[in-house]
């Protein structure tokens, strides 16, 4: 019977054929078609390993047709790789990091390079990879950069559920990654091969709960959460803990989802329950909008909010009715040390605009790679590894740099207030 | 027994045979993954096999969908909402019983699970691979119980509502899935493994699907997803599918699709089988998201509930074909291949106007010379010649300014990254095609059924009145 | 420290202590929050009325739901945004005149028609007489093409921006707590005309009466006369221009304008969907009720139930309406012929 299903002649939609035969030709089709594309992708891919980074500044546009086997094959460069959200909608935190990575990149290869373990010196080069924002394109991004590219070691992400995803990859092929502004504390738990070099959000929002107590002495505050990132739903269980640890109240706490415009209900009530503050664990965006509804319903209390507040467009956005409001940042711009002076006017000359936090963190985190693979025994896995974990006291653009046993950043916090549509550097909060 | 019957229990399998008959193309498929997972993937590069993770998932989801959208014509745009329901449950099911069952979030299994970097001493088959068989299964159950809660309501509307309808219900998953808790963890430092799945244990069993992760993703999960996992569902689904659409359900559902109440006016019961295209397209939704949440590198969050995910398994369908199994596989695999292939490639802008005028130059001749044989062959003056070649010609003007491309403006000279333009491209690409050609690549056909070896058989079927019945074979 | 100046009106109170209004006392009330409540649906149903229009004249004669519709209201805002800090950049001056606003609403108006305009004849024409489902397929399409060239930083970028102040934001009057300022009174007022011209355009003028013909019966209208190429392309620029001030009131009121291809539009224009559908689609004053209704469920239902749910109330009240009674408040149950 098996024999008379194979050959038996059905007619279909398009006309007879013996099942044997639709197995045949769709088989071999597919298997044809699937060679072919593996063939193709494998000869444009390894074209494109060859390819230099996006950076503007490489670009010649007179160049003609396609970039594809455009420079030699670095031999004497150290690949990195950085990953980070250059379109979507945290396209401006990806592209703030990426200037800052550029911009330390441009400079150590104007003094030469990175000699590693006393070897000669030899240049860096940026290949950067855009994941759009989404998670399931992390690990294809990191693979990508990882096996095709052959990067030494990887930078990246801002969204912590991004970087978590990218983690175990990075982990399984023993390529140390260090992320410059991940905040969420699972990140450095994937592995040994993972490092930060910013405060966690424990730290922040113990931080943020300290000033707000102590600082300006309120016992009630209200909390406006975006239910839709964790970076916030994580920042606000840290403050609830570390501001009712202290011996605060939380009078009200009201939700809203990333991208929302209208926020009177949640204000309304908020109003209602007569808090001193509100804490804003949220992204600059949707602070905006918040702070002139929450002014036009009568509320003139300072708002509160963590790192998230960070880009010029806040106050552009916001104008007076974000004045006299608290956030917690990695640097203040104002601050007056000798790096962050530095580092804003080259930033400045290079990208006009003062550069945000995400920028200087991305810088650190370049710089500090540097550093320890000039530390390092050799540009392998296993040994940057090591000498990234050794870090300590770096004097880096965001503060004394120090890498603990868990791969975190011992680093402090910096409030700034909002005075003239600047941020300003207020206080300083210590670990 | 009259002699009639006797000829007819003579032809008739017996059971045994009927049995394997029906399962040998499943165990084949089977075995072909497990090869592909044992001996070819240790041979290539780490990216292609991830790529090739993904042509899988995509392929499945494609045809899933496909058997909503394309057989039995019902638009439903929530598809990632069963994608995300289906993963969610396999991902709860493996990371909690991973833990009571083995101590730790760990991949227990064998060679066949996982995509691991060195494969020295794996046994071939480990606890762990029953234990994401059973997730796997339970995922696509969950998922079909969510595709039947969307079936039920569906059956009084049409069309957009349906839409709209499977649309919102993709967003209120997504919403669903940000409330809930956070995932049960190790305190690391604090806490032993022991002491940690005791802890498990301890939690009332109703907390435990509670806590998923809610906005950060369903992350930790061990990743057991290999190109065996994935293969032997796509082997599945095709056959499935495939027999499907020859089967009596594959007929009403093609039935429905055509003319529904011309359908349940010949006693087809349409509510029963529009149900169960839901169910069955969840349930294959479901397992592939399970397949997806255990991914290295990805991580399960309540995002892939959303339009967005939708959108790029619908216009996989759309571009294949609605109602071709063969072309909604070819069209994941050419839209999985094309993003990565696009990422990091540019051109220069005149280079872009030198492919769109080869395209419509390419496109305005065939159009021209197959009005010039309609017009000899009918006797019919071709009226509408002029116009039609304002194609060709446009296409040669964009040709030709390549050449001059020094003297024009510098604008014409920038370049493009392609990647960013991916959506738009999409997007011009979907409308383009239902202008043009809404069937899509193939249509309703398969692969087999056009092209050189079709030709005899399309010409006898054509004269033999449409659409013949088939001839024995059930489901 | 800073010295805030407090919000005196505000004291503490026991939730089952409150009085049912409070005079000269202040606190807010539970009068008061009803009234706030009240205030923000009527302001924001107002909004999703006039979308919800676009939706269902579009649905009344070419029966399909054009998912673009809500990238024409995301046009419409940031081609007033755009519009109005250039017009207050060369008219200079802090604050804009009184003048700008009609004009920047003008000019939003007849751009997004025009834009829909050229849509409706290059996407939509051909597919007059195609199945419904390429015809939404397109529509998607239309969405994201529009969502994806606006993102790009030749048009209108990535990131949020803040249109100029256009009116100066004061309390007009005030009931209570409840501050009713000029933005509310001027959007509100601003909607509720364009639905008196919509009305008067659609049940008292032969232009109207050729719009109903076409929606009851396509074929037979032509029969009788009506140039229904030229009626349905006048249907989606009306539809079009309303969007377009839909979206220029979205500027005005909720100053800060997030970037085209945000998710939050897309919502925006589900939920004006479900206006449409709940008051019954094809249905001109449906519309305008079904967009009252939402706002007033959203609102009320955030302020009294859970802020968090905010969208799934909508979405669910969708699916009951749906199932118990598909043809919307004032609509009427059409009987499918064979």
């Amino acid at each position: 019977m098996m024999n008379s299903t194979l050959l038996e002649t059905r007619e279909t939609h398009g006309g007879r054929r013996t099942l044997l035969g639709r197995l045949a030709i769709g088989l071999f089709a597919s298997l044809g078609l699937g060679a072919a594309t593996l063939a193709g992708m494998g000869c444009d891919n390894k074209d494109a390993a060859k390819n230099p980074a996006k950076s503007a500044s490489e670009t010649t546009p007179a160049s003609g047709g396609t970039k594809l086997a455009a420079e030699s094959a670095p031999g004497d460069m150290i690949l990195i790789g950085h990953y980070g959200s250059l379109t979507g909608s945290k396209a401006t935190f990806g592209k703030s990091t990426d200037n800052g990575i550029k911009l330390a990149v441009e400079e150590i290869n104007a003094a030469g390079g990175v000699s590693v373990a006393g070897g000669p010196k030899k240049k860096i080069k940026l290949i950067s990879q855009d994941t759009e924002g989404k998670a399931d394109q992390a690990g294809t991004v990191v693979t990508r950069l990882i096996t095709q590219d052959k990067v030494v070691a990887l930078l990246g992400e801002v969204a912590s559920g991004i970087t978590l995803a990218a983690a175990p990859v990075a982990q399984q092929f023993g390529v140390p990654m260090i992320t410059p502004s991940s905040t969420n504390p699972e990140v450095t738990q994937k592995g040994d091969m993972i490092f930060r070099v910013c405060f966690i959000d424990p730290f922040q929002g113990l931080a943020c709960a300290k000033f707000v107590r102590n600082d300006l002495k309120f016992t009630k505050v209200a909390l406006l959460v975006d239910q839709a990132s964790p970076y916030s739903v994580g920042l606000k269980q840290e403050f609830v803990k570390g501001f009712t640890g202290l011996g605060g109240k939380i009078v009200s706490e009201q939700a809203y989802n990333e991208g929302d415009s209208d926020f009177n209900a949640q204000l309304a009530r908020i109003r209602e329950s007569a808090p001193e503050a509100i804490f804003i664990p949220g992204y600059y965006t949707e602070v905006s909008n918040i702070a002139i509804q929450a002014r036009k319903l009568g509320m003139n209390l300072p708002l509160v909010g963590g790192d998230g507040w960070d880009s010029e467009d806040l106050a552009k956005n916001a104008g007076k009715a974000i004045e006299g409001c608290f956030y917690s940042n990695h640097y203040a711009p104002d601050q007056p040390t000798k790096e962050i002076t530095e580092f804003v006017t080259k930033y400045k000359k290079n990208y006009g605009g003062t550069p945000d936090g995400l920028a200087a963190l991305g810088y650190d985190a370049a710089n500090i790679l540097f550093d320890s693979m000039t530390r390092a025994k050799s540009l392998k896995g296993k040994d940057l590894r090591d000498a990234i974990a050794a870090t300590k006291g770096y004097k880096a653009v965001t503060g004394n740099i120090t890498i603990d046993a868990d791969r975190n950043a011992v680093k402090a916090a910096v409030i700034v207030e909002m005075k003239n549509g600047v941020p300003v550097y207020k206080a300083t909060v210590n670990p | 027994m009259s002699s009639l019957s006797q000829s007819a229990n003579r032809l008739s399998p017996g059971f045994a045979k009927a049995t394997l008959g029906g399962l040998w193309p499943i165990a084949l498929g089977i075995t072909l993954a497990a090869c592909l997972q044992v001996f070819i993937k240790p041979h290539i590069d780490a990216y292609y096999a991830l790529i090739a993770l993904n042509i899988g998932v995509n392929i499945v989801l494609a045809v899933s969908l496909n058997i909503v959208n394309g057989f039995t014509g019902q638009f439903s745009i929530g598809h990632a909402g069963f994608l995300a329901v289906g993963g969610y449950a396999a991902g709860a099911v493996t990371y909690y019983g991973s833990i009571c069952l083995f101590g730790s979030a760990d991949v227990h299994g064998g060679l066949l699970s996982g995509m691991p970097m060195d494969t020295e001493g794996l046994a071939f088959l480990g606890s762990g691979d029953a234990l994401f068989l059973v997730a796997l299964i339970v995922g696509g159950l969950v998922a079909a119980l969510a595709g039947l809660l969307v079936g039920l309501p569906s059956l009084r509307l049409r069309g957009d509502y349906l839409a709209i309808v499977t649309l919102g219900f993709g967003e209120i998953v997504r919403v669903l899935l940000q409330q809930t808790d956070t995932l049960i963890k190790r305190s690391v430092g604090s806490e032993t493994a022991e002491q940690f799945a005791q802890r498990v244990r301890d939690t009332p069993w109703w907390q435990l699907p509670k806590s998923v992760g809610g906005a950060l993703g369903f992350t930790d999960l061990p990743k057991y997803t290999s190109l065996f996992w994935v293969y032997a569902l796509v082997a599945v689904m095709l056959i499935v599918a495939f027999r499907l659409k020859e089967s009596s359900y594959g007929r009403a559902f093609l039935s429905i699709r055509e003319d529904e109440i011309a359908a349940e006016s010949m006693g087809v019961n349409t509510t029963r089988y529009k149900v169960w295209a839901f169910v069955i397209a969840a349930f294959f939704a479901g397992m592939a998201g399970g397949l997806f949440a255990h991914q290295l590198g990805t991580s399960l969050s309540p995002v892939n509930a959303g339009f967005q995910k939708s959108f790029d398994i619908i216009i996989m369908v759309v571009l294949g074909g609605l109602g071709s199994i063969s072309g909604a596989t070819l069209a994941a695999i050419i839209l999985t291949i094309i993003p990565e292939w696009l990422r990091g490639v540019e051109l220069q802008t005149s280079t872009i106007f030198v492919l769109i005028g080869l395209t419509l130059l390419a496109v305005g001749v065939l159009k021209v010379y197959r009005a010039r044989a309609i017009a000899k062959k009918t006797g019919i003056e071709d009226r509408s010649a002029r116009r039609r070649a304002i194609g060709p010609a446009l296409g040669l003007i964009l040709i030709s300014q390549y050449f001059f491309r020094g003297h024009l403006p510098a604008a014409l000279q920038t370049t493009i990254n392609l990647g960013e333009y991916r959506m738009i491209l999409y997007a011009l690409i979907l409308i383009i095609m239902m202008i043009a050609r809404p069937k899509g690549l193939f249509g309703v056909r398969e692969l087999w059924n056009i092209g050189p070896w079709a030709k005899k058989a399309r010409v006898a079927s054509q004269n033999a009145g449409g659409i013949v019945p088939t001839q024995g074979g059930a489901a | 420290m800073h010295e805030y100046p407090r919000y005196s009106r505000t004291r503490e109170t026991r939730v089952f202590a409150k009085p049912l209004y409070s005079w000269n006392k202040g606190g807010t009330s539970r009068v008061d929050q009803f009234l706030q409540t009240l205030k923000d649906a009527v302001t924001i149903g107002s909004l999703y009325a006039l979308i919800a229009l676009g939706y269902t004249m579009v649905y009344g004669i070419l029966k399909f739901i054009n998912f673009a519709h809500s990238d024409v209201v995301v046009l419409g805002a940031w081609i007033s945004l755009l519009t109005a800090n250039k017009v207050l950049q060369l008219a200079g001056g802090e604050h804009a005149a009184p003048w700008v606003g009609p004009v920047v609403l003008v000019v939003a108006m007849l751009a997004c028609g025009a834009i829909s305009f050229t849509i409706e004849r290059l996407a939509y024409k051909p597919l007059r007489k195609a199945p419904r489902l390429n015809v939404l397929i397109t529509a998607i399409g239309v969405s994201l093409f529009l969502q994806n060239t606006g993102q790009l930083s030749a048009f209108f970028g990535t990131s949020p921006r803040s249109i100029v102040p256009l009116l100066g934001d004061q309390a007009v009057f005030s009931i209570g707590l409840v501050d009713v300022s000029t933005v509310d009174i001027v959007g509100v007022g601003t909607a509720v005309v364009l639905m008196i011209v919509l009305e008067w355009l659609v049940f008292h003028t032969k232009l109207g009466r050729a719009m109903r013909a076409v929606s009851y019966d396509t074929r037979n209208a032509a029969l009788m006369g009506v140039p229904v190429d030229r009626v349905i392309s006048f249907t989606f620029v009306a539809g079009a221009m309303l969007a377009a001030a839909g979206g220029f009131l979205w500027a005005l009121r909720f100053v800060v304008i997030k970037q085209p291809a945000d998710t939050s539009w897309t919502l925006l224009g589900l939920k004006a969907f479900v206006a449409a559908v709940v008051g019954g689609i094809g249905n001109v004053r449906g519309a305008m009720l079904g967009g009252l209704a939402i706002g007033l469920l959203e609102m009320f239902g955030a302020a009294y139930l859970s802020s968090s749910y905010k969208d799934v109330y909508v979405f669910g009240l969708l699916i009951i309406v749906l199932l118990v009674r598909p043809s919307g408040l004032l609509g009427k149950a059409i009987v499918e012929k064979v």
